[in-house]
């Protein structure tokens, strides 16, 4: 069922493309429902208690596993970006949707920027 | 939208303080957090599209633009930064805030008819994958900005490029000599442009960091300083900062929203590992409290330096080798070029080992020295040579 994934752009800015396999752009497609602990084993396999919609915070992990190829301390920290990231969902600060508790839509635009990189 | 015409100084000055009152409040109602598309706080029309880190206030694009470009007016007008036919050079790097910095002198020269001469000067160290890259993005924004670009080299102004300062002295010491070398390269740079005036994009947040070293590093003379809006030699061109009160994830944003072009990978020579720790730690403060920012820099303009520590300052001098400004009677460059050049760089970052330097004699004269410095005279001619 299509309705099961969902298609995102993810685009990569201000230096962290750098640990993306310096690729500014890429075009993934996650499962709707995933496991609450944000591993990216299939949801299929567990409890329904333990399953949730796919959110921003799903979605870090998942890109740290399965894009991030070098030093992901400096994407990842505590659970959830690195302090001096920026999120923008639909380019729209992410600090005004719901930060990582968002809930990804199907064709949702998220951009994650290094503010650490050069003056 | 706020309209063009309101922007009387105080007024705004004084909504900016009961803006930040208002974010204070609403803190402590943060958890009640709403997923309908906020409206902007200022014009109520649009949907709101960040979150300013100083208020806390849901604005949109068009009032973001407006709000953070008044802003930096107002941070020029109250300083009285400039005056008009000022010439003025852009410290440009390539990177996002002289990016941002060009952008938005550009658009508040034109808009408020500051009547600025304005020219990028952009100094190449000599790093290969790194400036070289920058330098094709500051020429990018020469023809963007349509400014006048002057770019100085290391190689050309002392005869050795980072890339060759590195494999002489290793990567542990390397921060120094590009830090000091820039310094008077945009001077000289300057000087050559004939500006009365450099503005670098340093920010808030980078404000922040340096009162944050000073004070770890007992620094107390230099913390005094680091906060200043607009720094001034008796012998050197006058330095400011019109982002001084601009956030660092405004900037970012800007840039994102107007598109701006600029070019972001770390130096390759970068380990400054004590300036990250300090930027690690501002930035966890920051996520924890945005005001954190502002409350470091207002905390380092408040310290009342005694007399006494400012008095260890030595009295500034001219270097007896290449005329630039110094508090010895070698200028800092002089000295870690005549390092390099013997083959002992390392051996001059210290004092004592300094000394040690002196021991084996007078600096042989084949030595490369630095062109001799004319500091910027007031100008009398008014005829400015028409290239540039
Ligand atoms: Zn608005
Ligand atoms: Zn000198």
């Amino acid at each position: 069922m299509s309705s099961d994934t969902l298609s995102l752009k993810i685009e990569f800015g201000g230096g962290l493309e750098l640990l993306f396999s310096n690729q500014r752009i890429h075009n993934i497609s996650i499962p709707a429902s995933v496991p609450l602990d944000n591993s990216i084993t299939s949801a299929d396999s567990i409890p329904p208690a333990d399953v949730k919609q796919a959110d921003v915070t799903f979605l870090m992990h998942y890109l740290r596993e399965t894009l991030l190829t070098e030093r992901p301390e400096l994407f990842i920290d505590n659970g959830t970006v690195r302090p001096g990231i920026l999120v923008l969902i639909n380019d729209t600060d992410w600090e005004l949707e719901g930060e990582g508790e968002y809930v990804l839509k199907d064709k949702d635009e998220i951009v994650f920027i290094s503010t650490l990189h050069g003056g | 939208m706020l309209r063009r015409g309101d922007s009387d100084p105080e007024t705004l000055s004084v909504s900016v303080q009961v803006l930040t009152l208002s974010l204070r409040r609403s803190n402590h109602c943060s958890l009640v957090r709403s997923m309908a598309p906020a409206s902007c706080a200022l014009c109520q029309n649009a949907k709101a599209i960040l979150k300013r880190p100083k208020t806390g206030q849901q604005i949109c694009k068009d009032c973001f633009f407006y709000v953070f470009e008044t802003e930096v007016h107002h941070t020029i007008l109250e300083s009285s930064l400039f005056k008009p036919g000022d010439r003025v050079a852009i410290g440009a790097s390539g990177g996002k805030d002289s990016t941002v910095l060009a952008y938005v002198m550009k658009t508040l020269n034109d808009r408020y008819n500051y009547a600025l001469e304005l020219f990028l000067l952009s100094i190449d160290e000599g790093i290969t994958g790194y400036r070289d890259d920058s330098l094709e993005t500051v020429k990018r924004n020469q023809q963007q900005y349509d400014m006048p670009l002057k770019i100085l080299s290391y190689d050309e102004l002392y005869g050795w490029t980072m890339d060759a300062i590195v494999s002489q002295i290793g990567k542990k010491n390397n921060c120094t000599f590009c830090g000091v070398f820039r310094r008077q390269a945009l001077d000289r740079g300057a000087a050559t442009l004939n500006v009365d005036h450099i503005v670098t994009g340093h920010n808030a947040d980078d404000i922040a960091e340096t009162v944050l070293m000073n004070i770890m590093r007992g620094d107390i003379a230099r913390l005094g300083r680091c906060t200043m809006i607009c720094t001034q030699g008796e012998d050197t061109i006058k330095r400011s900062k019109p982002f001084k009160y601009a956030y660092e994830k405004e900037i970012v944003m800007y840039a994102y929203f107007k598109k701006l072009d600029y070019f972001s990978t770390e130096c390759i020579y970068s380990p400054d590992a004590y300036r990250g720790h300090a930027r690690a730690f501002l930035k966890d403060l920051e996520a924890a409290r945005p005001s954190a920012i502002i409350d470091i820099i207002h905390s380092g303009e408040a310290f009342e330096v005694r007399e006494e520590v400012k008095a260890t300052q030595k009295a500034q001098q001219t270097c007896i080798r290449c005329g630039y400004m110094s508090s010895n009677e070698l200028c800092k460059a002089c000295t870690l070029l005549e390092g390099l050049e013997r083959g002992m760089a390392n051996s001059v970052i210290t004092d004592r080992a300094r000394k040690k330097i002196n021991a084996l004699g007078p600096a042989p004269d084949s030595l490369r020295t630095i062109p001799h410095y004319r500091s910027p005279l007031p100008v009398v001619s008014v005829e400015a040579p028409s290239h540039s």
